[in-house]
């Protein structure tokens, strides 16, 4: 039993994996590649580490996707919002379609401090 | 064959063509960060895939290089943004 539910977490691991893959080819600018990148690859890893602790179900194992899961976790969306800023400073262009750019003169050019 | 090795076969499969759909990113980005949004997400899924590689051939000591793999590319991630922002500021 424990099995199947481990391997069906795995399957839906790797689904999410392909799903982040198809969203940084097919989406048209950084910004929505990263918005499609960080979430389901995240989401799709931890769950792949998930299965895997389930496969074995050994404490050492346990351990070590546990760390992994966490360090994930915390430091995706840590490097995300670094790479953006450093896009938007760097005038990566939007697509032509984008409605509104919130940060728009509200950032000094020079030296990169909020107004 | 079990569900679970049927299972894993599928996502080394899953997780292999998301490699190559993510080296075109790679190799064809128009700026660069687009290239960091793709190794970053690369090494997320040699995460995966190391994960998944372990299960199949019943050995545990690959999880160990994932933990170092997850070290490894966020710092690079955070070291290359850093130079980029640093070129842009006068």
């Amino acid at each position: 039993m424990i099995e199947i539910i481990g391997g069906i977490i795995i399957l839906l691991g790797a689904f999410f994996i392909l799903i982040s893959a198809i969203g940084i080819i097919r989406m048209p600018d950084l910004f929505t590649r990263m918005s499609a990148t960080t979430k389901a690859s995240t989401l799709g890893v931890g769950l792949v580490l998930l299965g895997t602790a389930l496969f074995w179900q050994d404490t050492g194992i346990s351990a070590r996707t546990i760390i992994i899961i966490t360090f994930l976790f915390l430091t995706a969306p840590v490097a995300a919002h670094v790479i953006g800023r450093a896009a938007y400073f760097d005038k990566v262009p939007l697509w032509e379609k984008t409605k509104v750019d919130e940060l728009k003169g509200k950032y000094d050019e020079k030296t990169h401090d909020l107004k | 064959m079990s569900f679970l090795e049927v299972a894993v076969n599928i996502s080394i499969i899953m997780i292999g063509m998301s490699l190559i759909l993510i080296f075109i990113r790679l190799a064809s980005g128009p700026t660069i960060e687009d290239r960091i949004v793709a190794l970053d997400l690369l090494a997320a899924n040699a995460i995966g895939f190391v994960a998944v590689y372990a299960i199949q051939n019943k050995t545990t000591t690959f999880l160990d290089v994932g933990i170092i793999v997850a070290l490894l590319a966020f710092l690079g991630t955070v070291a290359f943004a850093y130079y980029l922002e640093r070129r842009t500021r006068k």
